[in-house]
C-alpha cells in the first residue's frame, strides 16, 4: 500500500471494530466470549498483543467490566465488548464507572432477548443503553453504527467522546452489523493522541496529593453535588454531541425514524415508497444518547406522521414521541426475537399510514 | 518533621504513608492495625510512588482515606478484577487489594479464584473476621458453625447454611499462588509476623512469580458484641482452631 492511499478492506463488522481499536491506540481490552461478538476477542487475541495492547479473556463479564474500571482508573484507553446477556452483567460496573467518571468504550453487539434469547440480531437493549442501564442517575454516550465502516469509525469517536467527557461511551450495534462483511476504509493509526491524565492512579509522587478513584460519598449533600455535576455534564453532551442523518426529509409527508440496521432497511423503504409516489423520508439517529430531539420536533411541523421502525417491541419510539410531543401521530413497526423487518413489510405500514392520512387531509 | 522532646529518643512515629484522618474503625478492631502495618511497609520499602491499592466494599471501604497512596475503590467483591486491570496496564507498579471475607470469599469468590489462577502479580490482603462487619454483623462465608450473627440468630447451622469456607487453603493449591500465609494482628508478636509477611509479599511482587495472599484472622468487637479484649480471647479460642496461623504455601525457589 502506498502512503496516503486509503486502506480499503472487506471485513466483518466485529473485525473492523477490533482493528479500529488497535489503530485508535487502545491500551487494554477485557473480554469474554459470547455470540455474535466473539470475533472481537478472537481478533484482538490474535493481533492485539503483538501490537502492544493488553488483551485478556476474563472469567466473566462481571470481572471484565471491573478490570476496565481498574485500567481506566490508571488512565489508560480501554475497551470492552459483549452481547446482550453479557452487557446485562456489566450494569453494576458501568454505574460505578460512570459515577467515578472513568472514560472507556463499550460495544454491545446485540442479540435477541429477553433471557438467553437467540444469537440473531436485535435492538432490544435500547432502553438499557440509553437510559442508564444500571442503578442511579447516569448516562452512557451511545453511538449506533449502521455499516461496517461505522463499526470502525465510531471506535475513534467513542474513545474521543469518552475521554472528552470522562464518561463511558457505548457502540450499540447488533449481530448483523457484527457478522456481515462490507467494504470499508480503515482509519489510519496514530490519529487519536492519548496522555495519561493527571487524575489517574499511577502511584503518588511525593509532591502531589494522592489520587482516588471512587464513587462513594456517604454524605447526601456531597452525593447530591456529584449528581448535579454529572447532570451538568450530560446537559453539555446533549447540547454539543447530537448526531443524526436525514434522507429525503425536506418534502416528506411520512418520516421514518430508525437507527442502526433498521435504518438501512428503511432507506430502501424510502426508495420503494417514492417509486409509488408516497413522499417518505428518514431520520436516522446516530447518537442515541444524546437523542436528536430537536430535528424530530422541527420536522413534526412539516410532516404528517412518523413511523418508528425498530428490531424490538418499541423502545426508541418513546423518545420519538417525547420529541414530537403530540404534534403528529407516531406509529411503530417492530420485529423481535432476532427477526429483521424487510423493506417491503415496512412499506406496507407506510402505505396504511399514507392511506389514513390522505383520507384525513 | 516529628518534634522530639529534648533528652528523649524517637522510637516510633506515624508513617508518612498514613494520612492524618481519624480512623473510623470501632475501638479494638484489627482493620486499623492492618492498615498501619501495610503502610509502614510501603514507607520503609520506599515504594509509595509506585504503589496503587484497591479498597473493597466492607468496613475498609474508606481505606483510601487513611492510606496516603493512590487508590481505587472497587465494587463489592470486584477488588481482584480491578487490581488485575491496574496491574496489567502497569506491570512495574506494586498493586494490592484489601478485602473482607464477604467481599473476597462470597460475592467475589470467582474473581478471587481466577485472579490467583492467572497468577496476577499482586498482593491480596484478606481480613477474615467471620462476619459482615459493615452491614451490621450478618453471617459471612467464614462464620463458624454455631456462631450467632444477625442472619444466623440461632447460630450457623451446617445443614442449612453450609460450612465455613476455608478459602485460603482452597486457593493455596492453585499454581498461580506464590505465597500464602495466615496471620493475625492481636498481639505484639502477631503484629511483627504480619509485618514480615507484608514485606515478603512486596519483595515477591518484584519477582513477577504469582499472587501473594495474606489472610489476617481478625476480630469484630461490634459484630461479635464483645469488648475488644473479649473478642481477641474469643478469636484465639474459636477462630484459630479452624483458621490456624502460619504459612500455607511458601516459595521453594526464589529465582
Ligand atoms: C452488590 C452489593 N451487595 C451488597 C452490598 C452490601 N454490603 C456492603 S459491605 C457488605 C459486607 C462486607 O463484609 P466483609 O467483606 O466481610 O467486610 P467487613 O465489613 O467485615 O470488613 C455488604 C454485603 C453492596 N454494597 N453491594
Amino acid at each position: 500500500m502506498e502512503a496516503n492511499e486509503p486502506d480499503v478492506r472487506i471485513m466483518k463488522g466485529n473485525e473492523a471494530l477490533a482493528e479500529a481499536a488497535l489503530r485508535a491506540g487502545m491500551h487494554a481490552y477485557f473480554g469474554y466470549p459470547i455470540t455474535p461478538q466473539s470475533e472481537i476477542l478472537e481478533y484482538l487475541m490474535a493481533h492485539g498483543q503483538k501490537r502492544g495492547a493488553i488483551v485478556l479473556q476474563a472469567e466473566s463479564e462481571v470481572a471484565s467490566i471491573n478490570m476496565v474500571y481498574g485500567a481506566a482508573g490508571a488512565g489508560r484507553r480501554v475497551m470492552i465488548t459483549s452481547s446482550s446477556p453479557g452487557v446485562s452483567l456489566m450494569m453494576e460496573g458501568l454505574s460505578y464507572i460512570a459515577a467515578a467518571e472513568l472514560p472507556c468504550l463499550v460495544a454491545n453487539i446485540q442479540r435477541g432477548g429477553p433471557g438467553l434469547g437467540t444469537i440473531q440480531p436485535s435492538q432490544g437493549d435500547y432502553f438499557q443503553a440509553t437510559k442508564g442501564g444500571g442503578h442511579g442517575d447516569y448516562h452512557l454516550i451511545v453511538l449506533a453504527p449502521a455499516s461496517v465502516q461505522e463499526m470502525a469509525d465510531f471506535v475513534f469517536d467513542g474513545f474521543r467522546l469518552a475521554e472528552t467527557y470522562r464518561n463511558p461511551a457505548m457502540i450499540l450495534a447488533d449481530g448483523a452489523l457484527g457478522q456481515m462483511m462490507e467494504k470499508l476504509v480503515l482509519p489510519p493509526a496514530g490519529s487519536l493522541p492519548h496522555r495519561v491524565p493527571e487524575w489517574a492512579t499511577v502511584g503518588k509522587p511525593k509532591k502531589r496529593e494522592r489520587n482516588i478513584i471512587t464513587s462513594l460519598h456517604i454524605e447526601p449533600e456531597k452525593m447530591e453535588q456529584i449528581n448535579l455535576h454529572l447532570q451538568e455534564k450530560y446537559r453539555t453532551i446533549r447540547e454539543k454531541e447530537v448526531r443524526f442523518e436525514t434522507f429525503h426529509t425536506d418534502d416528506a409527508d411520512i418520516i421514518l425514524v430508525a437507527f442502526g440496521l433498521s435504518s438501512r432497511i428503511c432507506q430502501k423503504t424510502v426508495e420503494l415508497a417514492r417509486e409509488k409516489n408516497i413522499s417518505v423520508g428518514l431520520v436516522r439517529p446516530i447518537t442515541l444518547y444524546p437523542f436528536p430531539k430537536s430535528i424530530l420536533n422541527t420536522l413534526a411541523d412539516i410532516a404528517n406522521a412518523f413511523l418508528v421502525v425498530e428490531m424490538n417491541a418499541g423502545q426508541m419510539v418513546e423518545d420519538v414521541q417525547l420529541a414530537v410531543n403530540g404534534k403528529k401521530p407516531v406509529y411503530f413497526k417492530g420485529r423481535m426475537g432476532g427477526m429483521i423487518p424487510s423493506p417491503e413489510e415496512v412499506l406496507r405500514e407506510v402505505e396504511l399510514i399514507a392511506e389514513h392520512h390522505t383520507v384525513q387531509a | 518533621m516529628t518534634q522530639v522532646i529534648e533528652g528523649m529518643e524517637l522510637v516510633y512515629e506515624k508513617p508518612q504513608t498514613m494520612t492524618d484522618a481519624y480512623l473510623h474503625y470501632c475501638p479494638g478492631c484489627g482493620h486499623s492495625v492492618a492498615h498501619r502495618l501495610l503502610m509502614e511497609v510501603v514507607q520503609e520499602m520506599g515504594i509509595q510512588d509506585r504503589t496503587v491499592g484497591v479498597a473493597p466494599v466492607g468496613c475498609s471501604v474508606f481505606a483510601y482515606n487513611y492510606m496516603n497512596i493512590d487508590m481505587q475503590e472497587a465494587a463489592h467483591g470486584r477488588a481482584c478484577a480491578v487490581a488485575t486491570g491496574v496491574k496489567r496496564v502497569m506491570p512495574d507498579k506494586f498493586i494490592f487489594t484489601y478485602q473482607g471475607d464477604g467481599d473476597l470469599a462470597a460475592i467475589g469468590t470467582a474473581e478471587t479464584v481466577h485472579t490467583i489462577n492467572r497468577g496476577e502479580n499482586i498482593l491480596i490482603v484478606f481480613i477474615n473476621n467471620g462476619v459482615y462487619g459493615m452491614t451490621g454483623g450478618q453471617m459471612a462465608p467464614t462464620t463458624l458453625i454455631g456462631m450467632k450473627t444477625t442472619t444466623s440468630p440461632y447460630g450457623r447451622e451446617q445443614a442449612t447454611m453450609g460450612y465455613p469456607l476455608k478459602i485460603t487453603e482452597m486457593i493455596s493449591v492453585l499454581p498461580g499462588a506464590f505465597y500464602v500465609t495466615r496471620q493475625a494482628v492481636h498481639t505484639a508478636a502477631a503484629v511483627r509476623k504480619t509485618k514480615k509477611a507484608f514485606e515478603k509479599a512486596f519483595e515477591y511482587q518484584k519477582l513477577n512469580r504469582g499472587t501473594c495472599f495474606i489472610e489476617i484472622v481478625s476480630n469484630c468487637p461490634s459484630g461479635w458484641k464483645m469488648t475488644p479484649v473479649e473478642s481477641n480471647e474469643w478469636m484465639e479460642k474459636n477462630m484459630f482452631p479452624l483458621y490456624p496461623l502460619g504459612d500455607i504455601k511458601v516459595p521453594t525457589q526464589l529465582n
